[in-house]
C-alpha cells in the first residue's frame, strides 16, 4: 500500500474577510481543520495620524485622535485631553469631571454594544446584532444632541467641554439608563444559557493570566482570566474612587468568560453613569474659564475688547504647553488607553502616541488560535474586540 | 515608590553607574538607563519582588532633532499591585538615549513579549534598530517603503510616483520564496 501523503495547507484569511473587524490579515497554517501556525499582518489602515498631529495645534488634534479607535472616540479624546491638561497643570471643575465620567461610560456601553452585536453575528446569533444596534442608535442620538455629530463629537476639549449640555439631555440619558438593564437581560436571555453559544465559546481561545499580562492584554481580556486590574480602581482618575461599582472578573480566560465580563461591564457602566448623572446640574460651569486656553463666551467677544483679542489669539496661535512629557492612563473599552505626549513648550505637539490595546491584542492573537480549530478563529478574533483603526492609527 | 527608591532597589542587582533619576513633568518616576545595561535592568525591574513591573505599558521613540543624542526610547511600565503582579500599584518610565548616527538599542522582547511589535513599529516609523530582535520587519508601512516617516527630517507632504498602477513584477521564484517565508514564520509562532 502506498504511503499516505500528508502536508499542511496555507490559507489566507483577510484583509477583506468580513469577520476580521476591518482589515486584519492572517495567514493560517492548517493541518486538516486544526490551526498549526498563524502569521498576522496589520497596517492596511495606517493613516499616519501621529505624524499629522505634529503639524496641528494642541486643540486641533482632538478630532484626529477621535478617529484612531473609531468605536471609542470619546475615550481617545478623554485620555488625550487628560494628558495635555496634566502638562498644563489644569484642575477641572467638579461638574466637568462628572460630565466626562458620564460620557466615558456611555462610550464604553456604545463600544461594547458594537462588539456584542458583531461577535454574535459572527458566531451565528444574528438577531443579537439587531438588538444591540437598536440601543446603540439611542446613544448615538445622545452624541448628536451634544455636538451634532454621531460618531466623533469632539465634545471634550482641553480645558473643559465645547459648550454646556443641551436642553433635554438629562431626560434623554435618564430614559436610556433606566431602560438599559432590561435590554441587557434580553441579550443575556438570548446568549448566556444558549447551548449553541456555549458550545462555540467555552474553552475556546484560552489566554491565561501570565500570558495576558506578558502580552500587555490588560482590560477585559485580563479580567476574563482573573486579573482584577481596572485603571479606574487601581490608578483612579476623574474621581472614580468616589463612584460605587464592581470590577467583574472571570476565571477561565476563554471566549465565554470574556463575553460574561463585557456584559457585566455594561451593567456596571450603567451604574456609574446613573451616579454621575445625578451629580450633574442641568446648567453650570463647563470649562475652566481661563481664556488663554478656552475661547471666551461669544457675548463677551462681541462687546469687550479683551475678549475679542483673546478670541483671535486662541484661534490664530492656540496656546503653548510647557515642555515635558506626560502619560495619563484611563480605562477604555478595550483596556488601558493613554496618550504619551511630548511638548517642547510651543503650540504644537512634538510627539503624541496612543497606547493602543488592540495592537497588543492582535499581537497575541496567534497564541490564542494555534492549536484550535479553524472555525474557532472567528470566535477568538471577535472576543478580543480588536478595532483596526486602533491598531494601525 | 519614587525614582530614588526604585533606583536603590535596582542597584542591588545591576551596576548603579548606568542609572540616573530625572525629573518628569507629570510626576511619574523616571530613570535614564545606559544602553548597554538596558536588558539586565529591564529583567531586574520585572523580576525583583519589590518591583515586579510585569506589565510593559508602551514603548515609544521620540525624535529630538537637532539635539544630540537625537532619540529617546521611552519604556512605560506598571506594577499592578495584585497577586503575582506586584505588591503595590506603581508606574515607571525608563528612558534610553540613542545617538542619531548609531540608532541601535538592545531588544527587550525577551523580557516582555509585548515589546515585539512595539519595537517593530519603532523600527518602521523611526528607523531604530533593535539588536537580537526575533523578527525585525516593517509593520505598519509597506515592506518596500523608503525612509522612516515619523522622523523629524522626513517631509510632511511628499510627492511619490504612484506605484499602484504599475504591473506587479514578481517572478515565479520570488512568489514561491515569499510563500515559503510566510509559512516558515507561521510555523515558528
Amino acid at each position: 500500500m502506498p504511503e499516505l501523503r500528508s502536508e499542511t495547507m496555507t490559507v489566507n484569511m483577510g484583509p477583506q474577510h468580513p469577520s476580521t473587524h476591518g482589515v486584519l490579515r492572517i495567514v493560517l497554517e492548517l493541518s486538516g481543520e486544526t490551526v498549526v501556525g498563524a502569521d498576522t499582518t496589520v497596517g492596511f489602515l495606517h493613516t499616519g495620524i501621529e505624524k499629522t498631529a505634529e503639524q496641528k495645534k494642541w486643540q486641533q488634534v482632538i478630532p484626529l485622535v477621535e478617529r484612531m479607535d473609531y468605536l471609542a472616540a470619546q475615550s481617545n479624546s478623554l485620555c488625550y485631553v487628560l494628558s495635555v491638561e496634566k502638562l498644563l497643570g489644569l484642575e477641572m471643575p467638579q461638574r466637568v469631571k462628572d460630565i466626562r465620567v458620564l460620557l466615558a461610560e456611555l462610550q464604553r456601553i456604545t463600544s461594547h454594544l458594537v462588539w456584542l452585536g458583531t461577535h454574535g453575528l459572527e458566531i451565528g446569533a444574528v438577531s443579537v446584532m439587531m438588538y444591540c444596534f437598536r440601543e446603540r442608535e439611542q446613544l448615538l442620538n445622545v452624541n448628536e444632541m451634544l455636538a451634532g455629530f454621531r460618531m466623533f463629537p469632539s465634545y471634550l476639549r482641553i480645558g473643559g467641554l465645547r459648550e454646556d449640555l443641551p436642553t433635554g439631555f438629562h431626560e434623554t440619558v435618564k430614559k436610556f439608563l433606566d431602560a438599559f438593564p432590561g435590554k441587557l437581560k434580553e441579550y443575556e436571555d438570548l446568549l448566556t444559557q444558549n447551548q449553541i453559544w456555549l458550545k462555540r465559546t467555552r474553552s475556546v481561545g484560552l489566554i491565561p493570566q501570565d500570558l495576558a499580562i506578558a502580552y500587555g492584554l490588560v482590560g477585559p481580556m485580563a479580567r476574563a482570566a482573573g486579573v482584577p486590574y481596572d485603571v479606574r480602581r487601581t490608578f483612579p482618575y476623574l474621581g472614580y474612587e468616589t463612584y460605587d461599582f464592581d470590577v467583574p472578573t472571570g476565571t477561565a480566560g476563554d471566549v465565554y468568560d470574556r463575553y460574561l465580563v463585557r456584559v457585566e461591564e455594561m451593567r456596571q457602566s450603567t451604574r456609574i453613569a446613573q451616579q454621575a448623572l445625578a451629580r450633574i446640574s442641568p446648567r453650570g460651569v463647563y470649562d475652566i474659564q481661563d481664556y488663554r486656553i478656552v475661547p471666551p463666551p461669544k457675548d463677551k467677544v462681541y462687546t469687550e475688547m479683551e475678549a475679542l483679542i483673546q478670541h483671535f489669539l486662541i484661534y490664530s496661535q492656540g496656546f503653548n504647553v510647557p515642555a515635558g512629557e506626560a502619560y495619563v492612563p484611563i480605562e477604555g473599552p478595550r483596556g488601558e488607553h493613554g496618550f504619551s505626549i511630548v511638548s517642547d513648550g510651543s503650540n504644537r505637539p512634538v510627539r503624541i502616541k496612543l497606547r493602543a490595546p488592540s495592537f497588543y491584542a492582535c499581537q497575541a492573537l496567534p497564541k490564542a488560535i494555534i492549536g484550535g480549530m479553524i472555525a474557532d478563529v472567528i470566535a477568538v478574533i471577535g472576543s478580543t474586540d480588536v478595532v483596526m483603526g486602533d491598531v494601525d492609527r | 515608590m519614587d525614582a530614588t527608591a526604585i533606583l536603590e532597589v535596582l542597584s542591588r542587582t545591576v551596576p548603579a553607574a548606568g542609572l540616573e533619576p530625572v525629573q518628569s513633568a507629570d510626576g511619574m518616576p523616571t530613570i535614564v538607563v545606559a544602553r548597554e545595561q538596558l536588558v539586565d535592568t529591564c529583567r531586574a525591574l520585572r523580576d525583583v519582588p519589590e518591583l515586579r513591573f510585569a506589565f510593559l505599558v508602551d514603548l515609544l521613540p521620540v525624535d529630538y532633532l537637532p539635539r544630540e543624542p537625537r532619540f529617546e526610547i521611552v519604556y512605560l511600565m506598571a506594577s499592578l499591585g495584585m497577586s503575582g503582579f506586584g505588591d503595590t500599584p506603581k508606574r515607571l518610565r525608563v528612558k534610553v538615549r540613542v545617538p542619531g548616527h548609531d540608532a541601535m538599542v538592545p531588544s527587550v522582547s525577551s523580557v516582555w513579549p509585548a515589546a515585539n511589535w512595539s519595537e517593530r513599529e519603532a523600527y518602521d516609523l523611526f528607523g531604530i534598530h533593535f539588536s537580537d530582535h526575533p523578527d525585525l520587519r516593517r509593520i505598519l508601512m509597506p515592506d518596500d517603503w523608503e525612509g522612516y516617516p515619523l522622523r523629524k527630517d522626513y517631509p510632511v507632504q511628499i510627492k511619490l510616483p504612484v506605484k499602484t498602477y504599475e504591473p506587479l513584477q514578481v517572478s515565479q521564484d520570488q512568489f514561491v520564496a515569499s510563500i515559503e517565508a510566510t509559512r516558515e514564520r507561521a510555523r515558528k509562532e
